[in-house]
């Protein structure tokens, strides 16, 4: 167990060692990070002051060691076009991002397991292929075109919610927002969290489904019927619950790319989160804002995926006997 | 099919195709033969869009401002001239939307094309050799995996911005978008191809070929390919509908292709502008195409990747 717990922790290691060695090169050599400080009139030997205080004129592995010093303190530079730390930006609009996130995860669980349930126990019902073919749709049309859609009915149309923006927002702490204690706030984040979890709704549905339809065919539900057990009890006592450990994985890594993917709906809907400014980052070559979101991003996704992992491992006891033997 | 054979004579290839499995659950598929069929349509109608255009809204001396934001032909204030209306620069938008399709089947096809030959050659490459290759090919793969498809293709695009001068960025918007969306995307073929190679390369006609003496490529590209080739038939089909998604997205958020030469994004991100002054054709029509376009391949590709899983059979 030990042994895996250490290899899990070296392999995550590895990919976030992999992905600072990216983010370094862009930082490094994607534009000159002097150029962006000084002027056109700065004097030459200010230009090579400021190269010498950045550590340029250092071998380039000494660099990418201050660099990861750095990166482990919080500081990941000075953003170029804001002219203030990266790590403060990112800071800032960080609650909104995470609020929205969270709040659309919910939303794909509380939606999408029961219709996964209902279609899985009604096959060859109506409501089933409607659900169905509900949930293609739903993959193909592009998350922005169902954000606009949204805005275009319940705002343009109806006028019942907001189109842009958090509403109004409370500062619990130093550096936490959030939206939820008001009235326009909670209206302002229905729109984008439905736009943002619908894709992963019909992701859940779709698992849901599947894997209900494994678990109906095995010999523990065909005993539990044959001791006669109410209906009820097998489809939500036995059935779901061995259901759930799957989706709950797939859920959780998800998040990380509910994140990311937060970039489109960010943008739909005007919501002041760090999706709006990578976007401007990749927009103006803002490259340490740019090389900040990657880390940021890659450490989330190592940690989900090995969080998930130890929780199997520690669950399971199927797993732990393989990894005992490997 | 056995007394064929036995009579010596080849069926055509034609006439095989209308025999075999796959045609058979084809035709007992109606959604997927209107599928099929829209694809085709569209496909057809984008390629000879200079043919069906009543206009080239490429061409600025057919372009005129002044017919900016007119209603489709049905509603009031409609021109005949103009059968979806026209858009903010009076461009009309049944022409656009021919031409925007154009840009966005050309994209999608070249991008997951691009995707499809790194993905099947590393693929092929780590699963024969093995070894140092394989582990260093799949550990970039895991690494890339973890960041989803339009994150990669957003910082691609953001990382030639910083090396490029900002003057040869338009000219070359649709090599970048084409390269970033097959770099994107090539991380699940490899790792699909990889899988078959690695089960392959122990059959009994792998052994005869290497003792035979053909060198290896030969023996990948003449004797293995061909045999893993099928599930990369399914990604493919579903990855072109994800590739004009990714593109459209792109260039939705301003990054993809500019407003002189639009895609289906670019015309809904233009649209997306005037949804609130109640001018709905702009963004509608080019969102409507996009989005049966991709449900239609999408629906393809459900439909191939069951006719081609034996255990559905």
């Amino acid at each position: 167990m030990l042994a895996f717990i250490l290899r899990r922790l070296a392999q995550s290691i590895a990919v976030l060692l992999t992905v600072a060695i990216i983010a370094f090169a862009m930082f490094r050599f994607v534009g000159d990070p002097v150029n962006q400080i000084v002027s056109l009139d700065t004097p030459a030997e200010q230009v090579e002051k400021i190269r010498k205080d950045l550590g340029l004129d250092q071998p380039v592995y000494i660099q990418f060691a201050r660099y990861i010093g750095n990166a482990l303190h919080g500081d990941f530079g000075q953003s170029y076009q804001f002219r203030q730390p990266v790590t403060k930006l990112l800071a800032e609009r960080a609650p909104a991002t995470l609020e929205l996130a969270l709040m659309s995860a919910l939303f794909s669980l509380v939606v999408g397991i029961p219709m996964g349930v209902y279609t899985a126990l009604n096959r060859n019902g109506f409501g089933a292929k409607l659900f169905q073919a509900v949930s293609l749709i739903g993959v193909s049309l592009p998350t922005f075109l169902i954000g606009i859609l949204l805005i275009y009915l319940f705002s343009v149309q109806l006028g019942w919610l907001p189109s842009f923006g958090r509403g109004e927002v409370v500062k619990l702490t130093q550096n936490w927002t959030t939206g939820l204690l008001t009235w326009s706030g909670i209206k302002a984040l229905i729109l984008p969290a439905i736009t943002l979890g619908l894709f992963q709704m019909t992701l859940i549905m779709r698992l849901v489904r599947a894997e209900m339809l494994e678990v109906m065919r095995t010999d523990y539900i065909k005993f539990a019927r044959a001791r006669g057990l109410k209906t009820r009890a097998i489809n939500f006592g036995h059935a779901l619950k061995n259901t759930l450990v799957p989706v709950i994985t797939i859920a959780g890594l998800q998040l990380g790319s509910i994140i990311a993917f937060a970039i489109i709906t960010e943008t739909v809907f005007q919501w002041p989160g760090m999706g709006v400014l990578f976007l401007k980052a990749v927009q103006n070559v803002d490259i340490p804002i740019m090389a900040a979101y990657l880390m940021m991003i890659a450490a989330l996704f190592v940690l989900i995926n090995l969080t998930v992992d130890l929780l199997y491992a520690a669950v399971d006891p199927r797993l732990r006997a393989t990894i005992r033997e490997s | 099919m056995t007394d064929m054979i036995g009579a010596g004579k080849e069926p055509s290839v034609f006439k095989r195709m209308l025999d075999s499995d796959i045609f058979h659950s084809f035709k007992s598929s109606p959604i997927t033969m209107v599928a099929a069929f829209v694809v085709l349509v569209m496909t057809l109608a984008a390629l000879f869009a200079p043919l069906i255009a009543p206009m080239n809204p490429f061409d600025p001396a057919q372009v005129f401002l002044m017919n900016a934001n007119i209603p489709p032909r049905w509603m009031n204030g409609g021109d005949p001239q103009f059968l979806l209306g026209t858009d903010d620069q009076g461009r009309d938008l049944y022409s656009a939307i021919l031409y925007g399709l154009r840009v966005s089947i050309f994209v999608g096809v070249i991008g997951v094309a691009i995707a499809c030959t790194i993905g099947v050659t590393l693929g092929l490459v780590a699963g024969f050799f093995g070894g140092r290759v394989d582990a260093m090919i799949m550990r970039i793969a895991d690494v890339q995996l973890t960041f989803p498809a339009i994150l990669i293709a957003l910082l691609i695009d953001g990382i030639v911005r910083g090396l490029l001068k900002s003057a040869t960025r338009e000219d070359i918007a649709f090599s970048v978008l084409v390269v970033s969306i097959g770099l994107a995307f090539w991380v699940q073929y490899a790792r699909t191809v990889r899988g078959s190679t690695l089960v392959e390369k122990g059959r009994d006609y792998i052994q005869a070929a290497r003792l035979v003496g053909l060198p290896a490529p030969l023996i990948m590209i003449r004797h293995v390919l061909p045999n893993v080739i099928g599930p990369v038939l399914v990604i493919l089909t579903i990855n072109v509908g994800l590739a004009i998604i990714t593109e459209a997205t792109l260039s939705f958020l301003g990054v993809g292709l500019p407003p002189t030469q639009p895609s289906l994004g670019t015309l809904i991100s233009i649209g997306n502008r005037y949804l609130f002054s109640g001018d709905w054709w702009i963004v509608t029509f080019p969102g409507i195409t996009l989005a049966l376009f991709v449900l239609s391949i999408n629906l393809l590709g459900d439909w191939l990747r069951d006719a081609l899983n034996p255990k559905l059979q």
